[in-house]
């Protein structure tokens, strides 16, 4: 402490070092976090991707990739998502201007693309399950359900928490934690986008070739 | 000793009404160049996968190349994940993330491709049976 002090007292003019500026604010400590969190999302998903990629010939005899995978569906799931990741952008600069309206707008057409994208993949889930290729039929089909399931769950669990922030904005306002889960929100929002492009390269598009 | 010169948290200072303008221009063109390149990267991969002009067995190399240019203009425009100082600590856990997505994906599939490889022709035939 002493030591401190001298130092200070010594050079007053020397520029703060960042390991000296105290603590970090709470906004970059939660932000912080949250990365960390979505990192290990992103490892969990990784093991999926891992079995997926080593079940992908089991097929047990039961219906393939090519059969299965429609690139029209796959192609509007995926204009969808990126135009909300797009949109969740805009929100977010909206935020930071502090403009209500445009951070209602930029919800709610991100809500809409990421709900119009879980129809798609609903619509395509139930069909496939009605053709016969339910997650049981093969392991290939195991794999494919816990993985494109797992980012669905994901999509699914965003929406809710899109439309709990914006009932918080709407009574609280722009506080701090209000703040501070909505940047959650976009990087977790982002972070889903990544996903869906390492999901429809690998699941869809290598899919429909094999 | 920090706490010597700071004993409390710094508060998270509200921005004042005239400085996000700048930030919100810039933000702007920002997403803007980032949709712009992650349309044009996943086109591609569309139009990879339907042509004829590539060499079928360079597709899925040129795909998965595609895809990892697209996640990185994600982290770049849409996460601003960049070299600045203040995001130094973001930096090093995505690298140590990737590091273990990479273990667990290169890992499984060498050692499965393996066990597969090795494995005698009747328990192949056996493993077949299994998966039925």
């Amino acid at each position: 402490m002493s030591v401190a002090v001298t130092v200070a007292g010594i050079q007053p003019e020397e520029p703060i070092r960042t390991s000296e500026a105290g603590p970090a604010p709470k906004r970059i400590v939660v932000a912080y976090g949250f990365w960390i969190f979505l990192l290990s999302d992103i490892v969990m998903f990784s093991a999926l991707f891992a079995a997926y990629a080593v079940l992908v010939r089991a097929t047990a005899g039961g219906p393939a990739g090519p059969a299965l995978f429609s690139q029209t569906s796959v192609a509007i799931e995926t204009a969808c998502l990126l135009i909300s990741s797009y949109t969740c952008g805009l929100m977010t600069l909206a935020i930071t201007a502090r403009r209500r309206l445009g951070t209602y707008i930029g919800a709610a057409v991100t809500f809409v693309l990421g709900a119009i994208f879980l129809g798609l993949e609903i619509h395509e889930f139930a069909d496939m399950i009605a053709r016969g290729a339910a997650p049981q039929r093969s392991a290939f089909l195991s794999a494919f359900f816990a993985l494109v399931g797992c980012h669905g769950l994901h999509v699914t669990m965003g929406l809710l928490w899109l439309a709990v922030m914006m009932a918080q904005v709407a009574i609280k306002g722009f506080a701090a934690n209000v703040l501070r889960r909505l940047f959650c929100f976009a990087l977790f929002w982002h972070a889903l986008d990544i996903i869906w492009v390492a999901l429809f390269t690998v699941v869809y598009l290598m899919g429909v070739r094999s | 000793m920090s706490a010597t010169y700071y004993p409390h948290v710094p508060e998270d200072a509200p921005r004042s009404a005239e400085a996000p303008e700048a930030d919100v221009r810039s933000g702007f063109i920002v997403y803007g160049i980032g949709l712009f390149l992650a349309v044009l990267l996943t086109a591609t991969s569309f139009w990879v996968t339907n042509t004829s002009l590539i060499w079928a067995p360079g597709v899925p190399l040129g795909l998965a190349a595609l895809a990892v240019a697209q996640m990185g203009v994600h982290l770049v425009f849409f996460l601003h994940v960049t070299t600045g100082p203040d995001k130094t600590n973001i930096v090093l856990a995505l690298a140590f993330g990737l590091l273990i997505v990479f273990v667990v994906m290169a890992g499984s599939l060498w050692i499965m491709t393996n066990l597969h490889d090795n494995m005698m022709p009747s328990m192949g035939a056996a493993h077949a049976d299994m998966q039925q």
